[in-house]
């Protein structure tokens, strides 16, 4: 779970990560005020979004004065703003985050995560700083130097400043950069973090190390042992409908097409998702009911995608399992139709464990479904629906 | 004849006496399986299920002789409890715990080099030996004996195919879930390598997903084995989403996390059989295993 650049920063400050000097603001007016209150030396003005690769697509400008600053909030705040790493949807800006600008020599980039391959937690390190790191990255992987965790004494300066002189760090540079690695790795630690990135991590005209940009994802299987970070996460930008079927025990996203999708488990969910694209459908999300969810959870979601004035047609493709059973789903859809009257046509498809009991559900409740055998068949009468045929 | 797990099985239930640990062990006894203990701190000295119950894993293996366990233990404290198993040298050990947190797998990874425990999960449906053993709390409805294992990321694709593999005649050796979170025990290449010298399984299905590497080195090990069994692989989230949640993808770009569509490619250039619609697996390995024999 991404938490917002300014928060990142504030618990990295915790533990002696050096930012620049800024507030975060909901208005063009507050931002005006935050500007008054800093230096005069330019500011920078940041959307406060639930991803990265925002300097790219014009989420952070710079400002001379503070009218300036005021004029650029109020372009990007309650806009959408896309970038590489927000999805085609884009997220709506609620909040900027206005800093002083700082005096940029040099920009190197850092960051601390699990390595899912090894894993274990690494360090990257590397001379290539900056909004293009990533496409640096990929075009030459040894720009990047990968360290295990592991093998780094970091609470000891001695190490720190080894690794950073493999990349061209040494002197006050490099002792005020070990600062802010080890106020990362530390924060990392306090904050179960999957991931803490820095970049630019900059060194100033003064030699003094800054954190410019900052990201924290946490792990939110450990948000119940933080409840400091609950708070910070829950005001993440995140899309009304997914935070509804969160809330709910199912795993949604939201897509743009026009077949709902109601399937249970992640595997069978990203399934139905490829067969539906490859068949040259239009799915409306993704769908993984959790096996905790209940039949009254799974219907309010259900309900939210009936509510959709976009959608023609609802493809049920589930497999009752040891923990989810079929019954449950087809109690859902009873519940959501029922709410909503709606007639949105079904296409079902069941197999598994309490099948023949939800179909005779389906039958009783009077639902406006169709059985079919397999996911195939499925999928295509969905997609003929959905193509008005 | 299985892999991992089979007839000499002895089953031992951490948190055996929360409503998942009674409903998940009961079944899987009703099912046949050998369930000899249940482990609950503080509950020592009494019984439940009709077996006896210890405080820890060491006191219950020495009395009973189990071999394995299954974890039902609350997230937070999963970790734990699997770090106990490893400490009592439990051969096999299975959590079907479901969000665990990620640091905690961490420590667990890194307990396990050099153990002499096998680790399955956590957020695993557990491994099933039809008509034999289960550890876990899939469903055993569709399961039946036979020649097909099964290795797999996802709960509901396997469910799937077992369905699948049983109509079409051909059964299951063994269904291991590797789990679905990022960081797990036993991945992909073990259980192909277990497939391979196992009498019993005549052809494998491997369900993979977007993320991570285990496609990756399944491939490398297949074609560096010989393995000579046919082995369907199906590759899902090909339309997934950007993860665009996870904000992992500039260090993703860096830490090289291979797209779906080159897992597909690597396991089709390392011979298997990649089938894109889940529909197609059970077919696809029938006709390769009769062209074996032809």
């Amino acid at each position: 779970m991404f938490l917002m650049e300014h928060h990142a920063k504030a618990l990295l400050r915790r533990n002696g990560v050096a930012t620049p000097k800024g507030q975060v603001a909901g208005t063009p007016g507050e931002a005006k005020g935050i500007a008054e209150t800093l230096g005069d030396g330019g500011y920078a003005v940041k959307a406060q979004i639930g991803a990265g690769g925002r300097g790219l697509a014009g989420g952070v400008r710079f400002a001379k004065d503070a009218t300036e600053v005021e004029r650029s909030a109020a372009g990007m705040l309650g806009s959408r703003l896309e970038t590489a790493q927000t999805g085609v949807r884009g997220e709506i800006v609620g909040k900027v985050f206005v800093e002083e600008q700082v005096d940029i020599e040099r920009m190197f980039y850092f960051a601390v995560l699990i390595d899912q391959n090894s894993a274990e937690p690494v360090l990257l390190l590397s001379s290539a700083g900056g909004v293009e790191f990533e496409r640096a990255a990929a075009a030459d992987p040894d720009v990047v130097s990968h360290v295990p965790l592991s093998e780094v004494d970091w609470r000891k300066p001695k190490d720190l400043l080894h690794l950073l002189a493999s990349v061209g760090l040494s002197g006050s540079a490099a002792e005020s950069a070990a600062a802010i690695a080890a106020g990362a790795i530390q924060t990392f630690h306090e904050t179960d973090a999957l991931l803490i990135e820095i970049n630019p991590l900059a060194i100033t005209a003064e030699d003094e190390a800054v954190a410019i940009d900052a990201k924290i994802v946490v792990d939110g299987n450990a948000l119940p042992r933080h409840v400091e970070l609950e708070e910070l996460v829950s005001e993440a930008a995140i899309e009304e409908s997914e935070r509804l079927a969160q809330a709910n025990n199912v795993n949604f996203v939201e897509l743009d097409g026009n077949i709902g999708l109601v399937v249970n488990g992640a595997g069978l969910g990203l399934a139905t998702l490829d067969l539906v694209v490859e068949m040259g459908g239009q799915p409306a999300n993704f769908m993984d009911i959790r096996t905790t969810a209940g039949s009254f959870q799974i219907a309010k979601v259900v309900q939210m995608l009936l509510e959709r004035k976009s959608l023609k047609v609802m493809l049920v493709n589930v497999h009752g399992g040891g923990m989810t059973v079929c019954d449950t789903i087809a109690e859902a859809l009873n519940f959501a139709y029922s709410r909503t009257g709606s007639s949105i046509p079904i296409v079902y498809r069941a197999a598994g464990q309490n099948a023949p009991w939800a179909l005779s559900i389906m039958k009783d409740r009077r639902l406006p479904f169709r059985p079919y055998e397999t996911m195939t068949q499925a999928v295509a009468a969905a997609i003929d629906i959905a193509a008005g045929r | 004849m299985a892999i991992f797990i089979g007839e000499d099985t002895r089953v031992l239930v951490q948190g055996m006496t929360g409503r998942s640990g009674t409903f998940y062990s009961d079944a899987a006894m009703r099912y046949g399986s050998t369930y000899v203990a249940g482990v609950r701190p503080g509950k020592g000295g009494g019984r439940h299920l009709g077996l006896p119950l210890f405080d820890t894993v060491a006191e219950a293996k020495s009395a009973t002789g189990a071999n394995a366990s299954l974890v039902v233990v609350p997230a937070h404290g999963a970790a734990s409890a699997i770090l106990e198993a490893i400490e009592a040298e439990i051969g096999v050990v299975v959590c079907v715990t479901e969000r665990v947190p990620v640091h905690d797998m961490v420590n667990v990874k890194a307990a396990l080099k050099g153990s002499a425990t096998r680790l399955i999960g956590a957020n695993s449906q557990g491994i099933l030996v039809p008509g034999v053993c289960k550890i876990g709390v899939m469903s055993t409805a569709d399961a039946s004996p036979g020649c097909i294992g099964i290795a797999s990321r996802s709960a509901s694709l396997t469910s799937e195919l077992v369905a699948q593999t049983t109509k079409a005649g051909l059964g299951q050796s063994t269904t291991v879930g590797i789990g679905g979170d990022p960081i797990h025990g036993i991945g992909f290449v073990d259980c192909l390598d277990s497939f391979k010298d196992d009498p019993g399984t005549k052809g494998v299905i491997l369900i993979g997903e977007l993320g991570g590497n285990e496609e990756e080195q399944a491939a490398a090990y297949l074609s560096g084995s010989g393995f000579g069994k046919p082995v369907a692989s199906i590759i899902v989230g090909r339309h997934a989403p950007p993860e665009r949640r996870m904000g992992h993808a500039g260090a993703l770009s860096v830490i090289g996390a291979g797209s779906v569509e080159r897992k597909v490619e690597l396991l089709r250039e390392a011979g298997s059989i990649a089938v894109r619609n889940p529909d197609d697996v059970a077919a696809a390995l029938k006709s390769a295993l009769k062209g074996q024999e032809g």
